[in-house]
């Protein structure tokens, strides 16, 4: 969804072509109501307050907090970094403009329209990609959602989840929490406690839903985190295509986003969903970027529900994240594809989790790791099937390529089979963009640079071949790979 | 056309070409051929300016330009063409994708407009039929998962599309049956033009049979140490390498 990175198709020296320009690290100059930095239950109360929510969900949030209290900071992952002071991150921001709520279209401030317009995403209905409907999330809160009259007529709610639990507090009470718990771990209760936005979903029973969704978060204000809170419902027998995207400004320091989503699959249900991650990435000494730690898990409780996750992570300075799936429903499927590109001093430690508990579930995992510079890249994938899964199925194929030789690839795959009958398959491997394969392009006429990233989206292509056609295009561009001493 | 002259050259600090003079004129066909490990396949490569090939000493001089100075994507732009000995396999890199990208920076160079799809596919079928090339191969990736003789098709049917005026075919027929290496030699006879030069490096005699040289050179221990015409390599065919170096050596 980040159109953001408009590739400027010039033609650079090798020298010059180290690291492409992050195209969407400008700040937009907004009037924002900010609270200062630090966490207590004085500034859950005011979020719930803001946001005028019911009494259930501040006793949530504030039993996630004191839950969270009790945990501490995981380091397991493949991941270096300095300690995160979470008394100096300020954990709400929002444009004034916006302090009522998002508005109708016309009424939006202009400076957001156009950093969103700078972003590749107009926000005007008649103006936007046909068949896609954006909830653009600003910092803390959701600016504008369109095309939500056209959903509403085929039964669909698509909207700021800070609205749902206003409009739909039964769905919401429901579901919220039911499939990532807020003690799930510590940043999903970090999450619980201080979520102030992101999307929600309801796809009513038997509706395919008739155009594809998506969410575009920005992260503008400095020192703030962007914590959102994502929920998807699938009744029975619905379907949905939803995407995300996300980009942030060129700041030295970091900052920190810690989102949860969650994805409902009752019977029959389908949901495929495409992140596009742009994070600022940091510069190429590590300074600055952004910590994406997420948690993604979807439930497919319902039997032959599906669910896909695709995800291309090209930015960020940590990415921590494994989107998972729960198949509990007999025959259920769950797909997870993945393209993580590390370069400079990124460092990224993703995969997914398949648990099988439902019998004949089936889950693909394809997992490719680019590393370039210096950046850090990290596999790590449970496939679990447990008792009661007969017939389970998994197949994992996952693949990373280096560029150059002073960036790292891992691969931790993690396997607990308790049923006798299933089958599982396993293929790994690790190349180096082989001196031989960039001189037969450039003996071809192909420059170095082109000839780079043409072998890095050849690898890619499984995975970008999962998502739509507009956001595949987005993605080849995203993956241009910088080549200084690429090659040895 | 093609004026190499005391070319030395070192791989991984050892030297290789000791000192190779030859002149190619446009549209001949040379033939060089020698023992294992005498230089053919650096002299290929250097030709081609291949990373890791050390040029201490010598020229090499195209149409009137310094070869050596240019990057290998240049040389290609200029008409050079290297068939590889073993062509390597880029997974999930469309064959027909590749090839656009050549053709196109080509053209850019020489300030011709770019082909669009409709044409290049146009372009490619006709092309695909000189070597007898599946269609179905030009939407796989780029060499994955052909044989050792489709690989080889490949090579001769990507010098087709690019048209280049100097080509070297780098043991074009080892690997190749009866068949194949039939198929092959027949592409290349199709493509040789008046102003078009090739250079066979080759071990064997066999393919000579197929694709008639202009000249054959003997290339042994870094230096051609004998030229002369076809008649050269019937009689290597016969003899073996020992007698010319021994000549050469008196």
């Amino acid at each position: 969804m980040s159109d953001a990175t408009l590739t400027k198709k010039t033609e650079p020296k090798p020298e010059e072509f180290t690291n492409n320009e992050y195209e969407a690290g400008f700040v937009t100059d907004i009037d924002s109501d900010t609270l200062p930095p630090g966490l207590n239950e004085d500034v859950i109360r005011h979020i719930s307050a803001k946001k005028d929510e019911p009494e259930w969900l501040l006793n949530w949030r504030l039993e996630a907090f004191r839950h969270w209290l009790t945990m501490s900071e995981p380091h397991w992952a493949h991941v270096q970094y300095d300690k995160i002071d979470f008394q100096s991150i300020s954990y709400y921001s929002a444009p004034k403009s916006q302090e009522d709520g998002p508005k109708s279209l016309d009424e939006i401030d202009p400076k957001l329209l156009e950093t969103y317009e700078k972003l590749g995403i107009p926000l005007r209905e008649q103006e936007f990609l046909a068949g896609v409907a954006v909830d653009a999330v600003f910092d803390s809160v959701s600016v504008a959602t369109t095309f939500k009259g056209k959903l509403k007529d085929a039964g669909v709610i698509f909207c700021p989840i800070s609205e749902a639990v206003r409009d739909y507090p039964e769905l919401v009470q429901q579901y919220l929490g039911s499939v990532v718990p807020s003690g799930d771990n510590f940043y999903a209760a970090l999450n619980s406690a201080v979520f102030t936005d992101g999307s929600f979903v309801y796809i009513p029973k038997g509706v395919r839903c008739p155009m594809e969704l998506s969410t575009y978060f920005r992260i503008n204000a400095l020192n703030t985190g962007q914590f959102e809170r994502t929920l998807i419902i699938a009744d029975e027998g619905a379907y949905v295509s939803y995407l995300e995207g996300c980009t942030a400004p060129q700041r030295d320091e970091n900052q920190l986003h810690a989102a949860v989503v969650e994805l409902v699959l009752l019977d029959d249900a389908q949901i495929k969903y495409a992140t596009v991650q742009n994070w600022y990435p940091g510069d190429e000494n590590g300074l600055g970027g952004i910590y994406n730690f997420v948690t993604k898990r979807a439930d497919c409780r319902g039997p032959r529900s599906k669910v896909s996750w695709t995800q291309v992570e090209t930015g960020s300075a940590i990415t921590w994240k494994y989107p998972s799936c729960v198949l509990r429903g007999d025959d259920s499927v769950g797909e997870f594809y993945s393209v993580a590109l590390t370069k400079m001093r990124q460092e990224a430690d993703t995969g997914t989790k398949m648990i099988h508990i439902g019998k004949n579930t089936k889950s693909t995992i394809v997992s490719k790791g680019i590393a370039a510079g210096h950046g850090q890249q990290a596999y790590r994938g449970l496939v679990r099937i447990g008792k009661n899964a007969d017939g389970a199925r998994n197949f994992t194929q996952c693949d990373s390529l280096l560029i150059g030789d002073t960036c790292g690839a891992h691969t931790f795959p993690y396997v607990e089979v308790k049923n006798p009958t299933a089958t599982m398959e396993h293929e790994a491997t690790t190349s180096k963009i082989g001196e031989d394969q960039l001189f037969y392009c450039r003996q071809r006429g192909i420059s170095e640079e082109d000839a780079v990233n043409m072998i890095v989206n050849g690898f890619c292509k499984d995975v970008f071949n999962e998502l739509p056609m507009e956001f595949a295009v987005e993605a080849n561009r995203l993956m241009e790979v910088s080549l200084e001493g690429a090659v040895g | 056309m093609l004026k190499i002259e005391n070319l030395h050259a070192s791989v991984a600090g050892k030297e290789i070409l000791k000192g190779i003079n030859l002149e190619i004129g446009a549209g001949e066909v040379h033939a060089i051929m020698g023992p294992n490990g005498s230089g053919k396949s650096t002299l290929s490569n250097v030709i081609a300016g291949r990373d890791g090939y050390k040029v201490t000493a010598g020229s090499v001089t195209y149409n009137g330009k310094d070869l050596l100075a240019m990057e290998p994507e240049e040389r290609a732009w200029e008409g050079v063409f290297l068939a590889f000995q073993y062509p390597v396999e880029i997974p999930g890199v469309n064959n027909t994708y590749m090839l656009k990208a050549g053709v196109n920076a080509k053209r850019k160079h020489q300030g011709e407009q770019e082909l669009d799809a409709i044409d290049f596919m146009q372009l490619v079928k006709e092309k695909a039929k000189l070597v007898e090339l599946n269609e179905s191969f030009l939407s796989r990736g780029v060499n994955e998962g052909f044989s050792g003789g489709e690989k080889k098709r490949n090579e001769i049917f990507q010098m087709a599309v690019l048209e280049p005026s100097l080509a070297l075919l780098d043991e074009t027929d080892s690997g190749l049956d009866i068949d194949a290496l039939r198929i092959v030699a027949n592409g290349v006879n199709k493509l040789r033009r008046e102003d078009r030069s090739i250079v066979m490096v080759t071990h064997y005699q066999r393919l000579l049979d197929y694709i008639e040289p202009d000249f054959v050179h003997v290339l042994a221990d870094g230096q051609i140490l004998k030229s002369g015409d076809k008649s050269l390599a019937l009689e290597l065919e016969s003899r073996g390498y020992d007698w010319v170096k021994e000549e050469a050596a008196a």
